[in-house]
């Protein structure tokens, strides 16, 4: 009560609408555990393989399809090779996480730029380069990175660049069309008319009001690409033996229900979790970035 | 003389999937150094797309024709980069509505020294200085401080002046404030319009008032230009046209004024009938179905604009004959 007292009388201070935001998310607390969780799983994907007992590829020959146990320093158990899963899940973390921010980030910059140049320029720059997403948009996805892996073989760069060229599509839909309903506000068209050039217009006064939506979008564009990261190494597109990744551990869980339901559990719990927290982050982003035009 | 501004036969087009739209036919108007001149008319007069012509900030479906000279450079068909020289440096342009007028995702300060880094290639500090230099001049007071506040920690009529020092900022020679008082309330309006005053002395260009609001125009104008359907109905002395108009469009404006003197406070005078349809040619005077002193030949010929002396100017078959 104070403090709401004290900030009204300091109107000086410049509190911008990126300041009122981060104070409203703080306050959003399913949106402060999602982030407090997914850091101590990215810490623990990060730092985690190094304090794991056991390496990622040492196979302990007399301890396949083993059940958790402590003594022996295998936490989750072993896998069907005599592998630790506790190690490779937390490694596996490490591939999942980093291609779901790295495609995101590729499909950021691709599709802000984008989308921001179509908007504002509009007529046929904007029908060219939306049609160009159109084509893209139809052209199937696993045809396109099968495509991609006949090329160039298989390389987990690859899996990046495929990923990050589908997931930037929406991204550019997205900021085409906050793009066109700013193009037509008055700031604008006062810095157009005070002689200030389009990239700069673009750069300045569009990209800022567009990137609310797009810091939404973005976090829900993580879960996209690890499940669809998931869903490659499912059908042995993905990253190859001896990395991992959360959606090779999966897929081979699955084949061991029975009589290994830890191969299953644990990196599905990793995935689910992550994206849970992923999801109520992006949910509490958009709440607090979304009440812009108060 | 010194003209700023020529504007001859201008014509503004917008083709529209219903065909044809002449939001300004055959303009002539002359804007010279020193002048402020009031543009009116009610809305969809085609008051604002003329000058929007002129700034080159038409909408992608519209055309313009004729010619529109400052300081003698034809701006009609210039293209987009050299149209960009002129703006903010040479012709600067003042928005109906503070509110939206400003980003609100950047401080003041950053969106004031934007223009002075562009136009006048000024370092970081010496932009700041001018910036604050010039809030001073539109009365915000505490400058250095306000340039760290964002738009929406201010009162529009706090952002109408801010407004105006962005538009100052470039040293325009010719500044267009499109009915800069219209959204906001009437105190505030006051203000803005003692602000213009004051800068009106210490400018030596042109300052276009656009608005539909004749008070406005009494009290801050030299010249005034009535438009009407798109066309250019009456310009002369201010002073002289309040006192005694020739046009009947002009007429019934000023009859529609409410007065404060009024004996008997009775019923707004309005002119009947409505502004015609822009969309269909207009044959003869484009007011003609609406004025009580038509005659046959203003639905015929399309009246020009006749010069009676004394820098008036009234397109009336009644009034040159």
């Amino acid at each position: 009560m104070v403090d709401a007292v004290l900030d009204g009388i300091q109107p000086l201070a410049g509190r911008g609408l990126w300041a009122d935001a981060w104070r409203r998310l703080r306050a959003n607390r399913a949106a402060v555990i999602g982030a407090i969780v997914l850091g101590v799983i990215a810490l623990a994907a990060v730092a985690g393989p190094m304090l794991a007992p056991h390496p990622i590829d040492a196979i302990y020959w007399d301890r396949v399809t083993m059940a958790p146990d402590f003594a022996l320093g295998h936490y989750f158990g072993t896998d069907t090779n005599g592998r630790d899963l506790f190690a490779r899940t937390l490694y596996a973390g490490r591939i999942s996480l980093a291609l779901g921010l790295a495609a995101t980030l590729v499909s950021v910059a691709i599709g802000v730029v984008w989308g921001a140049v179509a908007g504002y320029f509009g007529g046929r720059v904007d029908a060219v380069m939306m049609r160009a997403v159109d084509v893209l948009y139809a052209l199937p996805f696993m045809f396109f990175v099968i495509l991609l892996m006949v090329y160039f073989g298989r390389n987990p760069l690859l899996l990046f660049v495929a990923l990050g060229a589908v997931s930037w599509l929406d991204m550019a839909r997205i900021v085409r069309g906050q793009t066109l309903s700013l193009r037509r506000k008055e700031f604008i068209e006062a810095a157009t008319a005070g002689g200030i050039r389009d990239a700069v217009i673009i750069r300045r006064h569009i990209v800022p009001n567009c990137l609310g939506p797009v810091i939404i979008y973005a976090t829900l564009t993580v879960p996209n690409v690890i499940l669809l990261e998931s869903f490659l190494s499912f059908l042995g597109l993905g990253v190859q033996e001896p990395m991992t990744s959360w959606g090779v551990l999966i897929s081979e869980g699955a084949r061991q229900l029975e009589g290994g339901q830890w191969l299953l559990v644990f990196p599905a719990g990793f995935l689910a979790t992550t994206l849970f927290c992923l999801n109520f982050i992006g949910d509490g982003l958009r709440d607090a970035l979304d009440p812009k035009d108060r | 003389m010194n003209a700023i501004l020529e504007i001859e036969h201008l014509t503004t087009r917008f083709a529209t999937p219903d065909g044809e739209v002449h939001a300004v036919s055959d303009v002539d108007l002359r804007l010279d150094a020193g002048e402020t001149v009031g543009i009116v008319g009610e809305s969809g007069s085609g008051k604002s797309q003329l000058f929007l012509t002129v700034m080159g900030l038409l909408a992608g479906n519209g055309r313009a024709e004729g010619s529109a000279r400052y300081r003698g450079t034809e701006l009609l068909g210039l293209s987009r980069g050299e149209m960009r020289r002129y703006r903010g440096r040479h012709m600067a342009m003042i928005f109906q509505d503070p509110m939206t007028s400003l980003n609100p995702h950047l401080t003041v300060g950053r969106q004031l020294t934007e223009v002075l880094n562009l136009h006048k290639g000024m370092d970081a500090a010496a932009a700041r200085a001018a910036a604050i230099a010039m809030l001073e001049q539109v009365r915000i007071p505490d400058g250095a401080r306000r340039m760290a506040a964002y738009p929406h920690e201010f009162s529009g009529g706090m952002r109408q002046r801010i407004m105006i020092a962005m538009a100052l900022l470039g040293g325009p020679d010719l500044l267009i404030a499109d009915e800069p008082t219209t959204a906001l309330d009437v105190t505030v309006q006051a203000q803005i319009l003692e602000l213009l005053r004051e800068l009106k002395a210490s400018l030596n260009g042109a300052i276009v008032l656009i608005t539909h609001d004749l008070g406005v125009i009494a009290g801050l104008c030299d010249r005034v230009a009535v438009m009407y359907a798109g066309r250019l109905v009456e310009e002369g002395p201010v002073e002289a046209i309040f006192a005694a108009p020739k046009h009947p469009y002009t007429q019934g404006l000023l009859a529609a004024l409410p007065r404060v003197d009024a004996k008997q406070p009775g019923d707004l005078f309005a002119i009947p009938g409505q502004p015609p349809n822009l969309q269909r040619g207009i044959v003869g005077c484009a007011f003609a179905p609406r004025c009580h002193q038509v005659i046959d030949r203003c639905r015929a010929v399309r009246p020009l604009l006749a010069d009676l002396g004394c820098g008036r100017r009234v397109a009336c078959h009644r009034v040159g004959a």
